[in-house]
């Protein structure tokens, strides 16, 4: 699987027209403590850069953005109960959605994990 | 961190924050920490052991006069206070409306520290210095430093980590040796737990904080759980709760203002009573973990009733806790409301009452 990231921060990992999303370590870390996660419903239409869903942190509320357009496939329900799993493992046991990706070139303009360690250094 | 200006100041332990690899946010005109570990696990260790926290961004003035000149300036009974103790209170305007919350410390007959929040703090002292026609005010902030040792272990703490013997009661405070220095020890805080607010010269800062932090029993804090854990007691934060259009009474703070006595804006207090006033203060509790946030709306029965000034997250309650202002009539406990960002998120909440938080280790 191929991992990519945007520039706000989520990362997409994708197998054909599978893919996997959440939020990166380091969208984490600026949040803080997440409370609570408003996960999107199985069936919901994404479109790229459209909100997916909202996070909320102890310090806001955050809009999560898709990073490629398809549609929800499943929600990571365990995220209701335990919105901390984001801030434990951000980037596996903490996904947030399993998509239908419409268009696999939607990767294209993404960030390859090189790239968004680069992007991240120039954030500091 | 775009919005770091050249104005913004910086406590004499900002170097230190910085090395803990804290996270950092304008508040008041000041660089704040906001968190060091994660906020959760600081109003953890604030609830269960100790806390320390940054708080020299607050204001100290030193007043030698006349108890009466207080009096006359602020809501609290000052002549009344006896010495080794402090009350809280208001400055209010012409209006009524509450320019700044304060506490006033009786030093000794004829001299007083007053402490003041951050962003009023020039506000403040304009004012004060105006009403206190006799008697001598100087601001003496830049030198002082404030820190706050919060927790059900901070007496202990204090007595392990810097040997003192602090057997004050709350609202009381003494001079304790520290770091060469007679140091101003008061059992106040803003957590709802025992703790106490050190006033130390600003040059002992650095080496206090590192001494506290030396216990492990002690963890550092931000304003971020700061304003849960004051929030879960109910405690008013100035700029949100109250503000220079409120007044004590429809803040729910009345018991802070002395009518016995005159004092500037009691009239206007009179006043505005006589006329009814137009919102009430309420607490309220929401379900699900969503938080409700400053500036939500307050609905009930899908009428807008009033507004949210501070809204968190609970890790106690584990859901919403908030305060806000209601049209008055609306306030009744246990009312059910619902809390609205104006777009997608809806709240179920109901009217409760403070503090949230009723058993913690505050006046142990």
């Amino acid at each position: 699987m191929d991992i990519y990231y945007t520039k706000d921060h989520e990362w997409v990992k994708v197998e054909g027209r599978r893919g996997i999303m959440g939020i990166s370590a380091y969208a984490v870390k600026q949040l803080g403590d997440i409370t609570y996660v408003e996960l999107p419903e199985v069936g919901k239409e994404i479109t790229k850069s459209g909100v997916v869903c909202t996070v909320e942190s102890v310090k806001a509320a955050s809009d999560i953005y898709a990073p490629v357009t398809g549609k929800v496939t499943e929600a990571n329900s365990v995220l209701e109960s335990a919105p901390e799993k984001l801030n434990e493992s951000p980037e596996d046991e903490g996904w947030i959605a399993k998509l239908e990706i419409s268009s696999p070139d939607d990767v294209n303009d993404l960030m390859t994990p090189d790239k968004y360690k680069e992007f991240l250094k120039s954030l500091e | 961190m775009k919005a770091m200006g050249t104005a913004m100041k910086l406590t004499p332990l900002y170097g230190e924050h910085k090395k803990l690899g804290v996270r950092f946010a304008p508040f008041g005109g000041w660089y704040m920490p906001i968190s060091y570990e994660g906020i959760i696990a600081e109003h953890s260790a604030c609830r269960k052991s100790a806390a320390v926290f940054d708080i020299c961004h607050m204001g100290e003035f030193l007043f030698t006069g006349d108890a009466a000149e207080l009096d006359n300036a602020v809501t609290q009974n000052i002549s009344g206070l006896a010495e080794g103790k402090s009350r809280y209170g208001f400055i209010l305007n012409d209006s009524g409306g509450i320019e700044d919350d304060l506490i006033i410390f009786r030093k000794a007959e004829n001299e007083f520290m007053i402490v003041v929040n951050a962003a009023t703090l020039e506000n403040d002292y304009e004012i004060l210095k105006k009403r206190l026609r006799k008697g001598d005010l100087s601001d003496i902030s830049a030198e002082t430093a404030k820190i706050d040792l919060q927790g059900p272990l901070s007496r202990d703490v204090l007595k392990e980590a810097l040997g003192l013997d602090i057997g004050l009661k709350y609202f009381n405070f003494g001079y304790f040796d520290i770091l060469g220095e007679k140091a101003l020890i008061s059992r106040t805080g803003y957590t709802g737990e025992l703790g106490y607010e050190i006033f130390i010269n600003s040059e002992h800062a650095v080496e206090l904080w590192n001494k506290l932090l030396g216990d492990v029993r002690v963890k550092p804090a931000g304003l971020g759980a700061r304003d849960i854990l004051r929030l879960e007691m109910g405690y008013s934060l100035y700029g949100h709760d109250i503000d220079a259009q409120t007044s004590p009474d429809e803040a729910g703070l009345d018991m802070f203002v002395n009518y016995d006595k005159d004092f500037f804006g009691k009239s206007a207090l009179r006043v505005r009573k006589g006329k009814g006033a137009t919102k009430t203060k309420i607490a309220f509790q929401t379900e699900g973990r969503r938080s409700p946030r400053s500036h939500y709306r307050i609905l009930s029965g899908g009428k807008d009733i009033g507004e949210v000034t501070s809204g968190v997250f609970s890790p106690v309650f584990s859901c919403g806790i908030g305060l806000g202002f209601v049209t008055p009539g609306f306030d009744k406990k246990g009312a059910v409301i619902t809390i609205s960002d104006g777009k997608n998120v809806e709240l179920k909440g109901k009217i409760t009452e403070i503090p949230f938080l009723k058993k913690t280790s505050l006046r142990n």
